[in-house]
């Protein structure tokens, strides 16, 4: 078997495989920050505890409800995306304009009272769900056993990715929000409601981690600190791929994951800071990240 | 001669000494620190619940000893030695606490042993895996409960190699608790035939197990055996099932899991899986019954930790009550004397460098078929005799025990 740096290729190419799945869901969850950062000047801190809303909600939903995985798929992340604009609405609005360290505090106070509140109610060991019939088993590729699950996760992360920047970048919806964002008021004076588009983009980007959470769900250990856990790397892939760039937090999104792959794979122990290498010596050589513009 | 004349006198002596050391309650008060992880990761195998197993005790004594007053103080620390130092500090320095019942992560429990001795008080640790806190960091001041790595190598590891499992791959939490059940494990695979031919250490902690497992499989091992716990063993069980690393062939063995973990990754998932555990809530009429108060007052079926904590809180509370002392040596001799057989523990007894030790047992979770009931999760396999189970003083270095040899 050829081997690359004593490591087989087949071990080599399922770790790289390992590493774009992941990959898609920093994307997927740097995405949504990339959106309220890059429209709005919001550091989300709150993120972390939108997407373990969105694992939570979709499990509460199934034990209560008995609804199942295809509608919540876009039930939670509606429920969770109100919860946001409530949280907009009520909290982020006052100290708009201000500066970020505002927005950081806040989203970071709420998250740590959310996180609180639903671990004196769940706990920590993590709740229960099961994976939805059909993706139960695999396909055999040679070089791995890749489960079903894994492989729809790659195909619609990468989907929204794909769709959430077309529609900021390319349709005119998008050109009003990035406008609305710029210049506010002179956007209403065109006759367009910035506030609420500002809360609209917000609820949007609530809706993307949301989203992630409930691929999650029948994957990771649902806990009320999950999204504590990955928000810091989430972050760190934003910064890399350069703060407010859309493109740029998906193409980096996958990058770190396949990164953080191989690093497990030649050197495990450092698996939890590889990314947070890549960020300091990217800001060294560029301070505004690798898609940002020039400050 | 000599020898006899300075024994004589030694007991003179110690006489003296234990008369002197206040054979009496200080300030007629009782005060028990409870000390855990009360919000964090391992907040359900011990945190609130575990208080609450120890105010079952305190209440079972009708709050008090003799003519004293048992009171109780609890606190967060949020798994970071220098808050659990700082606040045992306070306790038994400024706030009069006798003893400090509790403790979860390892590092914990030593950087608060450390402040436990100075004091000249008595610590119950309950929840910590390290086996080196009756070994090379034993002292007189402290007592270990429940279970350590040792226990939980003998009883997995031995079974697991002998079902025909001998080649291993360990996956290991990279902290210091890891690495010792890592050590245990290896030496107990080796020692019974097996091999290990592959550990690997991951970040804590990790929320993605797979690229971990791909590894795993690819190593060909005949074992896979995880040495971590919590989040990080549900993630790695729940990412093997996924990746149908058991039905390729190979076994899984989960080297520290909790009640609570189980019930958290269901029948379905960790069916089959074997286990080493002190307690189990449906073992024995005592055990149940005791399981059922339990239950009444917090909703969920105990833990090991939790039960323990009951019982070395009783056992504790006895000898204070035998002895009309609160002194730290005194009850501690106390209970070192005194056997244990409850609703927690059989051929219990506290050594002299503080580890207690009683019969464990190796149990199987049951397949969604047996399982009757939500919390009814394991089968009992075999019993670990206690003197089987526990690392034997003859291999101790603890200076309680080899200055005696």
């Amino acid at each position: 078997m050829s081997m690359v740096f004593g490591v087989p290729l087949a071990v080599l190419s399922g770790q790289l495989m390992i590493g774009i799945i992941n990959g898609a869901f920093y994307a997927l969850l740097s995405l949504g920050l990339a959106v309220i950062f890059g429209l709005l000047k919001i550091i989300n801190f709150a993120h972390g505890a939108m997407y373990m809303l969105g694992a939570l909600v979709t499990v509460v939903l199934f034990d209560l409800l008995s609804v199942n995985y295809w509608v919540a798929l876009f039930v939670a992340p509606v429920l969770v995306g109100a919860f946001g604009l409530l949280i907009e609405y009520f909290l982020l609005r006052r100290i708009a304009g201000q500066d970020h360290i505002y927005s950081l505090l806040l989203t970071f106070g709420a998250a740590l009272i959310i996180q609180g509140v639903l671990t004196n109610i769940y706990g920590v060991s993590g709740l229960r769900y099961s994976m939805p019939d059909m993706f139960k088993g695999g396909i055999n590729l040679g070089f791995m056993f890749l489960p079903y699950y894994r492989a729809w996760v790659i195909v619609v992360a990468l989907l929204v990715c794909f769709g959430t920047w077309f529609i900021i970048e390319k349709t005119k919806l998008g050109s009003y929000l990035r406008a609305g964002t710029e210049d506010s008021q002179l956007m209403q004076g065109f006759g367009i409601n910035a506030p609420l588009l500002v809360s609209l983009t917000y609820g949007f980007g609530v809706m993307l981690a949301a989203f992630a959470g409930v691929l999650a769900a029948p994957i990771y250990s649902i806990t009320p600190v999950m999204g504590s856990n990955i928000l810091i790397v989430v972050f760190a892939v934003v910064v890399i791929g350069g703060m407010g760039s859309i493109g740029g937090a998906i193409i980096t999104g996958i990058l770190m994951g396949v990164i953080e792959g191989l690093t497990k794979t030649f050197y495990p122990p450092a698996s939890s800071a590889v990314i947070f290498l890549v960020m300091v010596v990217v800001l060294m050589i560029r301070p505004t990240g690798l898609f940002g513009k020039e400050a | 001669m000599i020898n006899m004349k300075k024994s004589f006198l030694a007991m003179i002596l110690s006489a003296v000494i234990v008369s002197d050391a206040q054979a009496e309650i200080s300030d007629d008060i009782v005060k028990i620190g409870y000390l855990a992880d009360m919000s964090g990761t391992y907040r359900d195998l011990v945190g609130p619940n575990g208080l609450a197993a120890l105010e079952m005790a305190v209440d079972d004594f009708g709050g008090k000893v003799g003519m004293a007053d048992i009171q109780i103080v609890s606190a967060d620390d949020r798994n970071s030695p220098d808050v659990a130092s700082s606040t045992v500090r306070r306790w038994l320095e400024n706030e009069d606490v006798d003893m400090v019942a509790g403790f979860v992560a390892s590092s914990v429990s030593l950087a608060a042993i450390e402040v436990i001795k100075e004091n000249n008080k008595l610590g119950i640790v309950s929840g910590s895996i390290a086996s080196s806190i009756t070994n090379e960091h034993c002292s007189p001041n402290h007592i270990h409960y429940v279970y350590d790595t040792y226990p939980l190598a003998v009883g997995t590891a031995r079974a697991v190699v002998e079902e025909g499992g001998e080649s291993w791959f360990i996956l290991t939490v990279d902290y210091s608790g890891g690495h010792e059940l890592e050590a245990a494990v290896s030496s107990v695979v080796e020692a019974s035939g097996g091999e290990v031919i592959k550990t690997l250490r991951h970040p804590f902690p990790t929320p993605d197990f797979s690229s971990f497992i791909l590894q795993a499989q690819a190593s060909g091992a005949d074992v896979v055996a995880l040495a971590n716990t919590g989040a990080d063993a549900i993630n790695a069980i729940n990412t093997a099932g996924e990746f149908g690393l058991t039905q390729s062939g190979q076994k899984l063995a989960a080297l520290l899991l909790f009640l609570t973990e189980v019930h958290s990754l269901g029948v379905e998932t960790a069916q089959g899986i074997q286990l080493t555990t002190g307690w189990y809530w449906d073992m024995n009429p005592e055990a149940r019954a005791w399981a059922d108060r339990f239950f009444e007052k917090t909703g969920v079926r105990p833990t090991m930790v939790h039960a323990g904590i009951y019982s070395s809180t009783i056992h504790y509370l006895n000898a204070v009550e035998a002895t009309g002392s609160d002194d730290s040596q005194i009850v501690r001799t106390q209970m070192i004397n005194t056997p244990i057989n409850d609703m927690f523990a059989t051929n219990g007894r506290i050594r002299q460098d503080g580890r207690m030790v009683y019969d464990m047992y190796l149990a199987q979770v049951k397949t969604p078929e047996e399982s009757q009931g939500e919390w009814d999760l394991y089968k009992i396999v075999r019993t670990i005799p206690a003197e089987e189970a526990f690392r034997p003083l003859s291999n101790s270095v603890c200076p309680l025990v080899t200055d005696n040899r």
